[in-house]
């Protein structure tokens, strides 16, 4: 009975959701979203969502599942391309320039905003080969030894590098789980992209690789600008700084972390958070 | 009762007690406190009580019909006179035959003697029938019976059906594995009969192919010549001609279809492609000689050059239209099996799709892609009717894609085509060029298999 008036309650709140609870914006933004729409097909996937993304920060997306947070990530750098029907609407931007604008190419915003996926997806090559991947189609490197540079110090700032120093020659795919991943972040990193997205890095990995990942999350913060999609709320407290709640593909709060997740002001947060659903 | 009828009667048989034990294993499991107390499904018993009734029966059935002529011959002989006993084993084969001739024709014979033979042979077949008749009913009598009382909850029913069908299975892949063994040692020994005519090192090594023998002592004519080089090279120029049109042709084919076309255009233009491969070798054949053969002896004639009009380039390049598909086809279908989160990894870091499909997709799909490049070079190499009609028949040892050649399969169908002698060098040279056409390609699958594993143990 309990659970039965919550739910009502909630799906009362989400409709009389007008727009969304706590700050958007940040004074600097790197990125940010106005207004986003975005449709697959027919269907409606994300409801006029604005969001900015801030410099030497990690922001986490939580929400139940289908509540679009993988959705607008994708939007970011332009992957919901190779979606035919996926259309967006709205203003999106990277340092002031629209993404969807006609003098922006999706092949070097990509290079820019790179991206870590759900499941490891290492190619079919050598571990070397993997993260000179970009750096070779994008030229970064003029000879060998600048190549090799970029090579290991991707590595490095992946956590990989001792553990694979000796075997770079091996095939991607020989790695466990969670070194695959850090692979993904390591070929990711070697490109020099200025935001890095995250979608549920970690839902394919043990406890322990986690926390290996979450390590580098906080390490990267530094340089990046991270937006990490997750099921996980306490990955979420552990790695971000501000906190984004997804409902039914509309923004419902936005927050620091600390705030979002010990003093929720809406209440489909509050529910989420708690356990109540999700 | 004929061997057919006696067959189906016992597969009838195996139905029934099927059914019946089926129904026996329902009684007996509800007296034993429902299925849960069973071991095996009534199903299970079912089969297995049919098996108990039919297999051993259909085994003696078959040993029986092995041995039948042998011992029925054995014992004719008493029966045969003495002066044809005498004239030795191609004599009683003889008379054998006539006497099997009578009972074939039903009439008769004018020859009393013979006619008592062949009513002997009748009446020892009839024995025979009914006496098998007889044990075989029994078998499956007292084998269905057996099989019958086991029903209980504690018969393993299932694990023997099992095994049963696990030999069964065995079976069958040996009967495939037995008949690659049979051809290749009929091929083997029947080469072997030749290279005592020919030398090996002649046969191998010899640049001139020239296989008229003398069929006549007084004959004028050639003793032959069999050196198979020149045939080998018309068969590895033909078939590079063909590859050199079908692996770039069938590769961007099969590019375009997974990677650009969309799925309209996929749905129409795949089966299309795939039509190729279902016209007949023979239609090939005529497009070559009648079509492109001329037109490439024009086009050659216009730059100054004289191709003879029946030419290794007409065969060719109509064998690698002819190998497109298998190219295309299988290449689509790998390319198209790459996980798309391979592809999505490349584009988040900024690669084209060009990029992506040169330096991702293909060289994930590499080992289909070469499967699909063998299976059209060992269809190109063991292609005959095409170079038949536009390649020619001549045995010329050449480079020269505009020249007539010769390749060894079409030699092969010369050679037994016809009337033959079939002991002379020249029909067994036939043997001789399928061996050797047999390790070419055995060689060459192995090769690539290797290639293939190697890059699999690699990236998988």
């Amino acid at each position: 009975m309990n659970t039965k008036s919550n739910t009502s309650a909630a799906s009362d709140a989400f409709d009389n959701l007008k727009e969304t609870v706590g700050v958007v914006t940040v004074d600097d933004p790197k990125m940010s979203a106005r207004n986003v729409d975005v449709f697959y097909g027919e269907k409606q996937a994300i409801y006029d969502v604005s969001l900015d993304i801030a410099n030497n920060e990690v922001i986490a997306m939580i929400g139940p599942s289908g509540c679009g947070k993988s959705t607008f990530l994708r939007c970011l750098n332009r992957m919901n391309d190779s979606i035919p029907t996926c259309r967006v609407t709205g203003e999106m931007s990277l340092d002031g320039e629209d993404l969807y604008g006609a003098g922006l190419d999706p092949v070097l915003l990509r290079a820019r905003v790179g991206m870590v996926f759900q499941k490891p997806n290492p190619f079919a090559k050598s571990i070397y080969d993997n993260v000179a991947y970009g750096p070779r189609i994008h030229g970064l490197a003029s000879n060998r030894a600048e190549l090799d540079d970029i090579v290991i110090s991707s590595l490095q700032k992946a956590g990989l590098h001792e553990e694979v120093q000796d075997r770079l020659d091996a095939p991607g795919t020989s790695l466990s789980g969670g070194q695959q991943q850090r692979l993904c972040i390591a070929r990711t990193i070697a490109v020099s992209p200025e935001v890095i997205l995250m979608d549920e890095p970690c839902s394919a990995l043990d406890p322990i690789a986690t926390a290996r990942i979450e390590e580098l999350i906080d390490e990267l913060r530094e340089n990046y600008a991270i937006a990490i999609v997750t099921h996980s709320m306490q990955q979420a407290a552990r790695v971000s700084q501000r906190t984004a709640y997804f409902h039914l593909g509309k923004l419902v709060e936005v927050g620091s972390t600390n705030n979002i997740f010990t003093n929720p002001r809406h209440e489909l947060t509050e529910n989420y958070i708690t356990g109540r659903f999700g | 009762m004929t061997t057919t009828n006696l067959v189906l009667l016992l597969l009838g048989l195996g139905l029934a007690t099927f059914f019946y034990g089926r129904q026996k294993a329902y009684v007996v499991s509800k007296s034993h406190g429902g299925m849960r107390n069973m071991h095996s499904l009534p199903s299970q018993h079912g089969v297995m009580v049919a098996i108990w009734c039919a297999l051993p029966a259909l085994l003696l059935v078959l040993f029986w019909k092995l041995a039948e002529p042998a011992v029925i011959s054995s014992m004719l002989n008493s029966v045969i006179p003495a002066s044809v006993m005498d004239g030795g084993d191609k004599a009683i084969g003889l008379y054998k035959n006539d006497i099997a001739n009578i009972i074939e024709s039903g009439k008769a014979s004018s020859n009393p003697e013979k006619q008592v033979v062949a009513d002997r042979w009748v009446a020892l077949s009839s024995i025979s029938s009914w006496v098998l008749l007889a044990i075989v009913l029994a078998i499956a009598a007292i084998g269905a019976a057996t099989a019958l009382r086991k029903i209980s909850p504690d018969t393993r029913a299932r694990v023997m059906v099992e095994r049963v069908v696990h030999w069964f299975l065995i079976i069958c892949s040996s009967i495939a594995i037995l008949t690659t063994v049979g051809i290749l040692c009929s091929v083997l020994f029947e080469s072997f009969r030749f290279f005592q005519q020919v030398s090996f090192v002649e046969f191998v090594t010899g640049t001139k192919w020239s296989p008229q023998t003398a069929i006549r002592v007084d004959q004028v004519g050639s003793s032959g010549s069999f050196g198979a080089i020149p045939l080998f090279t018309g068969t590895l120029l033909i078939s590079a001609i063909a590859m050199v049109v079908a692996v770039p042709i069938g590769l961007l084919a099969a590019i375009y279809l997974a990677e650009y076309a969309s799925d309209r255009m996929r749905a129409f233009a795949k089966p299309l492609l795939e039509i190729l491969a279902g016209i007949p070798t023979v239609v090939y054949g005529f497009f070559a000689a009648l079509t492109v053969a001329p037109a490439i002896r024009e086009w050659g004639e216009l730059i100054g050059l004289s191709p003879s009009s029946e030419s290794a380039l007409a065969a060719g390049v109509v064998m690698g239209i002819m190998i497109i598909p298998f190219v295309s086809s299988l290449s689509d279908d790998v390319i198209t099996a790459v996980p798309q989160a391979m592809r999505d990894g490349s584009y988040a870091l900024g690669a084209t799709h060009s990029e992506t499909i040169k330096k991702v997709v293909l060289p994930a799909a590499l080992p289909g892609v070469v499967s699909g490049i063998l299976l059209a070079a060992s269809r190109a190499i063991g292609e005959t009717m095409i170079v038949v009609m536009a390649a020619g028949l001549a045995a010329n040892l050449t480079a020269n894609p505009l020249e007539a050649v010769t390749t060894v399969t079409v030699q092969i169908v010369t050679l037994l085509t016809g009337d033959q002698e079939f002991d002379s060098a020249k029909t067994l040279a036939a043997f001789a060029l399928g061996l050797m056409l047999f390790f070419t390609t055995l060689v060459l699958n192995i090769i690539a298999l290797h290639v293939v594993r190697r890059y699999r143990e690699q990236y998988d």
